[in-house]
């Protein structure tokens, strides 16, 4: 007897044009003391099934069929009931820490709130109960934490105080969606640990809303795969994995980095684009191809860099130190990988070698020349065309004023004023079509085009000067995974035929195992080690980069 | 002709354009504001009189009453005015007047705020901080004030034979002067989130020029605020060029404003002749009320934190 069943449930969006549904005809049932994982990609209504139970679907929205049944009762049939049992039988746990805490009380007084709604308890025993759950969360000195804010919390502890915000009524189901995806590898662990612990002890049927199938694998028991509204499949954990039966499932398995091995190309069952002829890349007639000297292509001496907030202040005393003293070459053709949680220094590391920012002390060799010292603009120019850099955000690193065309033409124009019209059409055209885009592309907005997409244009007109080195500032984790494989082979292909040097930067350690050559791990602005890529995974030196390997959700670790 | 068709098939298609479709409001505004300007633009086309031409008119016909009350004449519909004016071509031929200053004015603040906020948001350092600071210290300064001064030293700098003709300039400077403020504050918030977005360092990457970043890349992306504030900021100016010039510093009275009219109507108010000052009064409020109904729903519409 299962504990929650969710009964043909479809949730409609009426939108000006069409009605989007959201969820068509779920079924999905929950046992107790069990963890069911609900991966799907963006867009494909995990999280409206997870809202949709307690009824917390945005207008226009709305649950258009379908019951959800906890234990015995249909709480979809009386309004009120919902109301009662959100938040007392049902715990939700959210994605952002940041915004699911009210900032303006101490954490003691919304635990004290959200129990004395749903319990009848006294004060003084809703205190005694908020301080005992805190400690069963894991918030050490609970007593005198109690009575703190949530910003004298970190991101971490933050989400163990939601979790014991979600407990405090003793629910029995538990939702959380994405409540890893804000954090760090190494405190999702912890997370997810908790979560698992607290399933087991408390007898919790749990939901867990994720698009990380390496979490999945190491957290949940049985696993519902959701495309576009619909249930693909649902089954147990290891045999989804590993034995998935329905095609979709099948890509979504092929598409996850593996973390124990590297492999050439990543196997594409269903492509987001659908011309699915061989890429040959047009631009390599125009390209002025160098060929690879055993050199290093940059040279990073002792680069620091830090960011002094205050005007009044003496600069030395609030400055942080984002980049201490960090060294280590890049050879020309290679794959080099910055790793490192954020906050470590990665994206500053970047933006000094684009030359965004000013190092504040060291020295950056492009090419035998250090480009940290250049004063003179034209000098400058000759750089920035052999330097470009793809960004993170696929949403605002594209102008949504301009179409496609003159995105890419933007850099060809400056770097070439003397090209003729017809000559820049086809030049717009072999880029578009080098990233698998068709020339019809060029006149659209940037708003037309999904997130992968984007970040081919994006690639489009980094390639656009012909640049020798590019920077990837964590190029796919905005994407969902069956894209973010897609545009990883683009740019192995890219880097293999244009002989391109990449820096690759990400936190994501399976992903930089995929594409790297060479790693260098970071920390709080200090470089751990710098070493080959399969050393680095066999044979870790530096006691965090151990840590770190520990910690990484496995999706093999299934297979054990 | 195949792109144009698409460009309004897109304008049919946008959000906007439904927003618009929805809001009764909106609607009704814009075809007041719509009837009001043509009219005030095609006067001659309209009106059969004109009031500024001293044969057609016939001192026998002043203080005519609106044609619905006891002595009115039916060709008058809302009267004339001591010097035998139609009441109803003059408002025209002074709306006309009124708009051009108001609109003038604020396009005169749009280039000066915008401009000086887009560089102070985007340059940053000391030159922001003494554009800013100047912003503050304009805002202390009441806006009719800072237009009475600037007409003041205006009137002292030309001399008596120009100023007539000087006048529209000065009033439209003394406007647009003190107006500016607020678009340099919303453009420079603006600009300042704008230029940390990732498009602007890519272009910076492939070094593009700060000028053309500035007005190629950012100024469209902070434009929507700025025509939210401009609007209203409309409004304000054409109830600020009333003021002036009913205050006499405004337009001078050869070419009557609203503002003037309505100056010259007060003078009669208490011996009865109420129309002459109510209907240009009442026509203004109409005016900017519409305006302001407009902007209220373009910041709505525009601003996607409001969007329900």
């Amino acid at each position: 007897m299962s504990f929650l069943k969710i009964k043909n449930l479809s949730v409609d969006y009426p939108m000006r044009k069409e009605t989007v549904h959201a969820a068509k005809g779920v079924n999905i049932e929950v046992n107790k003391g069990e963890i069911l994982g609900l991966v799907g990609e963006s867009g494909s209504g995990k999280s409206t099934v997870g809202n949709a139970i307690i009824n917390l679907i945005d207008v226009p929205g709305k649950v258009s069929s379908g019951s959800v049944m906890l234990g015995d009762l249909d709480i979809h049939q009386d309004p009120s009931n919902i109301i009662k049992y959100r938040g007392k039988k049902v715990g939700l746990i959210f994605q952002d820490p940041q915004t699911s805490l009210n900032p303006i009380l101490t954490i003691g007084e919304q635990l004290i709130e959200t129990i004395q709604t749903h319990l009848d308890l006294t004060k003084e025993e809703a205190k005694i109960k908020s301080i005992g759950l805190l400690k069963e969360v894991g918030i050490k000195d609970a007593e005198k934490r109690f009575n703190n804010y949530p910003h004298q919390f970190s991101g971490g502890m933050r989400q163990r105080v939601v979790i014991s915000l979600a407990l405090c009524c003793e629910p029995e189901l538990l939702i959380a969606d994405e409540p890893t995806t804000a954090l760090d590898v190494s405190i999702q662990s912890q997370i997810l640990d908790l979560i698992k612990k607290l399933t087991k002890e408390r007898n919790l049927a749990v939901i867990l809303i994720t698009h990380d199938m390496g979490v999945i694998a190491e957290t949940a028991d049985r696993v519902a795969v959701m495309k576009s509204g619909n249930l693909v499949e649902i089954g147990l954990t290891k045999e989804i994995l590993t034995k998935p039966k329905e095609r979709y499932t099948k890509s979504l398995v092929s598409s996850v980095p593996p973390t124990n091995k590297k492999i050439s190309r990543f196997v594409i069952v269903e492509k987001e684009n659908k011309n699915n002829q061989e890429n040959n890349l047009k631009i390599l007639n125009r390209w002025n191809k160098k060929e690879i000297v055993e050199q290093d292509l940059v040279q990073i001496k002792n680069l620091s860099k830090s960011f002094d907030d205050n005007f009044f202040t003496e600069s030395s005393k609030n400055s942080v130190m984002a980049v201490d003293n960090i060294s280590f070459e890049i050879k020309e053709g290679e794959s080099f990988g910055l790793v490192g949680e954020s906050g470590s220094g990665k994206s500053t590391i970047a933006k000094m070698i684009v030359n965004l920012f000013k190092p504040s002390s060291g020295d950056i060799f492009f090419d035998n020349i250090c480009i940290t010292k250049i004063k003179e603009k034209s000098e400058m120019m000759k750089f920035r065309k052999q330097i470009q850099m793809i960004f993170q955000d696929p949403y605002s690193s594209l102008n949504g004023r301009l179409k496609v065309k003159d995105i890419i033409s933007e850099p060809i124009k400056l770097h070439n004023p003397s090209i003729s019209s017809g000559d820049l059409n086809n030049y717009i055209f072999d880029l578009l079509e080098s990233v698998e885009l068709s020339q019809k592309s060029a006149d659209r907005y940037p708003h037309e085009f999904s997130g992968g997409q984007r970040q081919r244009i994006s690639i489009a007109r980094a390639l656009a000067t012909q640049p020798r080195l590019l920077v990837c500032d964590e190029p796919t984790s905005a994407l969902d995974v069956s894209i973010q494989a897609q545009i990883l082979n683009l740019l192995k292909d890219l880097q293999e035929q244009l002989n391109l040097t990449i820096l690759f930067i990400s936190h994501d350690l399976p992903v930089v195992r995929q594409m790297c050559d060479r790693i260098g791990v970071l920390k709080d602005g200090r470089l751990c080690e710098v070493t080959d890529t399969e050393d680095l995974f066999l044979k870790p030196q530096h006691d965090y980069t151990k840590e770190l390997l520990r910690l990484m959700p496995k999706i093999e670790s299934i297979y054990n | 002709m195949d792109n144009n068709i698409s460009t309004w098939e897109r304008v049919k298609d946008s959000d906007i354009y439904h927003s618009f479709m929805k809001s009764p409001t909106a609607i009704v505004s814009s075809v007041i504001l719509f009837i009001i300007f043509f009219c005030s633009f095609f006067v001659e086309l309209i009106t059969p009189y004109n009031p500024f031409d001293p044969s057609s008119l016939s001192l026998m016909e002043a203080f005519t009453p609106p044609s619905w009350t006891e002595d009115g004449l039916a060709k008058f519909i809302l009267g004339t005015d001591g010097q035998g004016r139609d009441m109803l071509s003059t408002i025209l031929y002074g709306s006309r007047i009124s708009l051009i200053v108001g609109f003038s004015a604020i396009i005169f603040s749009l280039i000066l705020g915008v401009g000086l906020g887009l560089t102070a948001g985007y340059f940053g350092g000391k030159y922001e901080m003494i554009v800013m600071r100047l912003t503050d210290v304009q805002l202390t300064v009441p806006s009719i004030l800072m237009a009475l001064l600037v007409d003041g030293i205006a009137r002292g700098l030309i001399s008596r034979e120009m100023h007539d003709e000087m006048a529209i300039y000065v009033l439209i400077f003394a406007i647009g002067i003190s107006e500016w403020p607020q678009f340099a504050r919303v453009s420079r918030a603006a600009t300042l989130v704008e230029k940390n977005k990732d498009y602007v360092s890519a272009s910076t990457i492939i070094g593009v020029s700060n000028l053309i970043i500035m007005f190629k890349h950012i100024l469209p992306n902070i434009l929507r605020p700025v025509l939210v504030i401009g609007t209203i900021g409309l409004a304000l100016a054409i109830i600020a060029e009333s003021t002036l010039s009913f205050l006499g510093v405004g337009v001078p009275p050869t070419t009557p404003s609203l503002g003037t009219l309505i100056r010259l109507g007060n003078d009669f108010l208490f011996s009865g002749e109420w129309w002459i000052t109510f209907f240009p009064a009442i026509f203004l409020v109409i005016l900017a009320f519409s305006i302001n109904l407009l902007g209220d729903w373009m910041r709505d519409t525009l601003n996607p934190r409001l969007k329900k």
